[in-house]
């Protein structure tokens, strides 16, 4: 399977978008570029930007490598992108809306009433909850992946708490810093107003009782979560208090922040805490991270949670393979962007076709996510193609199968010099009172290894600097 | 039957708490088989008690104090006219649909034991309320249960590899088969009155719910190895018993919990020849 470059196409051409990066790589010295990458680790180094890797025993804090060959989009490839962004965004938050109150899409047949019903991320506490302003999933990271010059497809979509983005904004910090000849060459558009648009979008979907100007924090699980580094790099930019659930007070359905002045009352939480663990009273009673009593404030119309309760039902992948019939439905429009063809292992003749090709297709929980229980058939041996037979077997419903696609690949500077690795793009879409905004380009995730597809950070993959040039 | 219910939770702690909330389930509604004629509930400390209900209808008081608080204690009751339906729930307010009750949840999570099981002990029956039936007695027969409400719960899978529990693991490992087998099935929380019928079964209970498209829901408890009756009282209805709980909380400071629980609930008639 020969993949699509996104510099040199098919293998022969030069795609113009690359035309000067391509000039610059080859007048490059390798020992330039070997010195480069060593400074931007140490630039990462410094700042403290690590995650962690769950089920890794020698480090719980680990590095994502960063490749400095940036990831380049032309502005009409993103301007098609964006608008098929915008279109699913607001499918997502329009299908919420409508599973959590009149259900038309179930009444009309789109999903079968059960994907949602029987799914643990349908909240029933969110049941005909009109929540502030109409808007469920705030922020939202859609996985794209290309396969050719015009298709893109969305391989999942994110609306809990998606992370990410501070390594798309470090990420251009650092090239910004290394390397400042390929910028005047290039008119790359602006990343660092996202903190100012999710600002704005917060703001906007502040309670009607809220005042003009909202108190806004970040609730993060604390220094132990995988990315509690961007809690705080988020927290900074948006010049909001960074706190944990023990900071956080509920009386009489009022959220309060313990502060040296005494008790502040609090209008919108970007919480990055599952459902799961966000209300010990109402969730997991189990949860030491949350804060009692914060979903009675919320239903009391006194704090705005971003994203809402309960959009886990909107990015499960059992739902996924429906989004293009979603959008149609809410939207009326044709979707702009095309989802992986994607076989439903709960429908039995799907199942069958998927137990019959498992070496040659991708295997994935519908819960799972971060890469964790899933099979890559062509790369799996046959111990792990007959554990997941029996998986298959005995919970078919539990997951769904798709093609192994041949994901486009970009140059990136490996041991070996230049070579192409496989790439995904997580763009970020804000949803607020106001409408949707969405900065150029996203977080791109590379495979390291050679060959490999899988690009999730827990499992051996890096990041890029993502361009889209402005002309 | 007209059975009169006293119900006493008593914490007392060590350290004393700061500040608590609880959510109670502790309030029963009218429904066809059951009739609230006086229901109190009242908390022995000053604090803010505000009713409200849940996503199941299913009406929460919602109790929070400020401390210092050392004991504290929850005093319900009330008295409850009951009508043997034979197990058949009818009137009850229903928010959310059946299918719901197909999820999996923490509590009910199914092994290979069970799944197998499941199958198993209904396999001679052919419609599900006949399975349901063949389900209950086959718990019944098979689990011990506990009743000296010492012990907490464990969940389905490990209830049923331990061949018993206390009644809010029975009905998990009931609720877990059904669902299994494609039925809906809830948890329900509530009181058995004492009676000829259940000598040993007075006290706090916890049974089961299933869901068929001829009739609606219909009880099934497997501690006592039938349909409800009208000895039973129903409190709450849920996913699993944390969906359900009569009591839950959260606490700032009051290290060192002791809990003690009383219940009484016995024929009103009963009672007033006793005084």
């Amino acid at each position: 399977m020969v993949a699509f470059d996104e510099m040199t196409g098919t293998g022969a051409e030069l795609r113009p978008a690359y035309e000067a990066l391509d000039r610059w790589l080859k007048e490059a010295p390798p020992e330039m570029l070997a010195l480069r990458r060593s400074q931007a680790e140490l630039f990462f180094r410094r700042i403290g930007i690590t995650f962690a890797v769950y089920g890794d025993e020698e480090s719980t804090e680990r590095l994502i490598p960063f490749d400095i060959i940036p990831r380049v989009l032309t502005k009409p490839e993103w301007a098609k992108l964006e608008k098929g962004l915008r279109q699913r965004v607001t499918a997502l938050n329009m299908f919420l809306a409508d599973v959590y109150g009149p259900k038309e899409c179930l009444k009309a047949g789109i999903i079968p009433p059960d994907l949602v019903y029987r799914n643990a991320c349908y909240q029933l506490e969110m049941v005909d909850f009109q929540v502030p302003h109409g808007i469920y999933c705030h922020i939202a990271g859609i996985d794209i992946v290309r396969v050719d010059a015009d298709t893109f497809y969305v391989l999942e979509d994110n609306a809990r708490t998606p992370s990410g983005v501070s390594y798309m904004m470090e990420n251009r910090e650092v090239m910004l810093r290394l390397f400042p000849e390929l910028f005047a060459m290039h008119r790359v558009a602006p990343v660092d107003n996202y903190p100012d648009q999710l600002l704005a979008t917060l703001r906007s979907v502040a309670p009607r009782s809220a005042s003009s100007d909202p108190t806004i924090c970040l609730l993060t699980p604390g220094q132990y979560n995988s990315a509690f580094y961007e809690h705080s790099f988020l927290a900074d930019k948006l010049g909001v208090e960074l706190v944990e659930g023990s900071d956080l007070l509920v009386k009489d359905d009022v959220v309060y922040m313990r502060t040296t002045q005494g008790p502040k009352r609090v209008d919108v939480i970007y919480r990055r805490i599952d459902d799961d663990f966000i209300d010990p009273l109402v969730f997991r009673g189990d949860s030491v991270l949350g804060v009692p009593g914060i979903i009675s404030a919320y239903k009391a119309g006194n704090v705005t949670l971003a994203n809402a309760v309960g959009t886990g039902v909107a990015d499960d992948k059992a739902v996924y393979s429906y989004m293009p019939e979603i959008v149609k439905f809410f939207t009326g429009e044709e979707p702009i962007l095309k989802n992986v063809p994607t076989f439903r292992c709960r429908e039995p003749e799907a199942n069958a076709y998927v137990l019959d090709n498992l070496d040659k297709l991708v295997v994935k929980e519908v819960n799972g996510s971060g890469g964790y229980g899933m099979l890559v058939g062509p790369h799996a041996n046959k111990a792990q193609i007959e554990t997941f037979r029996k998986k298959l077997k005995a919970q078919p419903e539990g997951f769904i199968a798709q093609p192994t696609l041949a994901l486009s690949t970009c140059p990136t500077f490996v041991a070996s010099g230049v070579a192409p690795r496989h790439v995904d793009l997580r763009p970020y879409v804000l949803s607020g009172a106001n409408g949707i905004s969405c900065v150029p380009g996203g977080l791109t995730r590379v495979a390291l290894k050679e060959g490999s597809l899988v690009v999730n950070s827990s499992q051996g993959g890096g990041t890029k600097d993502t361009w889209v040039l402005d002309a | 039957m007209r059975i009169r219910i006293s119900h006493s939770i008593t914490y007392a702690y060590d350290e004393p708490v700061r500040q608590l909330t609880q959510i109670l389930r502790l309030t029963p509604r009218d429904h066809d088989g059951q009739h609230v004629m006086s229901w109190r509930i009242e908390p022995t400390v000053d604090g803010n008690l505000r009713a409200g209900q849940d996503a199941h209808g299913n009406i929460v008081h919602t109790f929070s104090a400020d401390g210092p608080i050392s004991d504290l204690a929850i005093h319900v009751g009330g008295v409850i006219e009951t009508l043997d339906l034979a197990g058949v729930i009818r009137g009850t307010i229903e928010r959310v649909p059946p299918d719901v009750f197909r999820r999996d949840t923490l509590l009910t999570t199914p092994d290979d034991a069970l799944r197998d099981f499941a199958v198993a002990a209904t396999r001679a029956d052919s419609t599900p309320l006949a399975k349901m039936h063949a389900l209950t007695e086959a718990l019944h027969d098979l689990l011990a249960c506990d009743r000296s409400g010492q012990r907490t719960g464990i969940g389905a899978a490990a209830a049923f590899a331990a061949r018993g529990g206390i009644p809010q693991d029975l009905t998990h490992v009931f609720m877990t088969c059904a669902r299994q087998l494609g039925i809906p099935a809830r948890y329900v929380s509530g009181y058995v009155a004492q009676s000829d019928a259940l000598p040993e079964a007075e006290g706090a209970h916890a049974w089961a719910e299933a869901h068929f498209d001829d009739y609606g829901w219909i009880g099934f408890d497997c501690a006592n190895g039938l349909c409800p009756i009208d000895t039973h009282v129903r409190i709450a209805a849920g996913l699993d018993f944390a969906d359900a709980a009569p009591v839950r909380g959260a606490r700032k400071g009051g290290s060192g919990e002791n809990l003690a629980v009383l219940v009484s609930a016995r024929a009103a008639n009963a009672q007033f020849a006793n005084q």
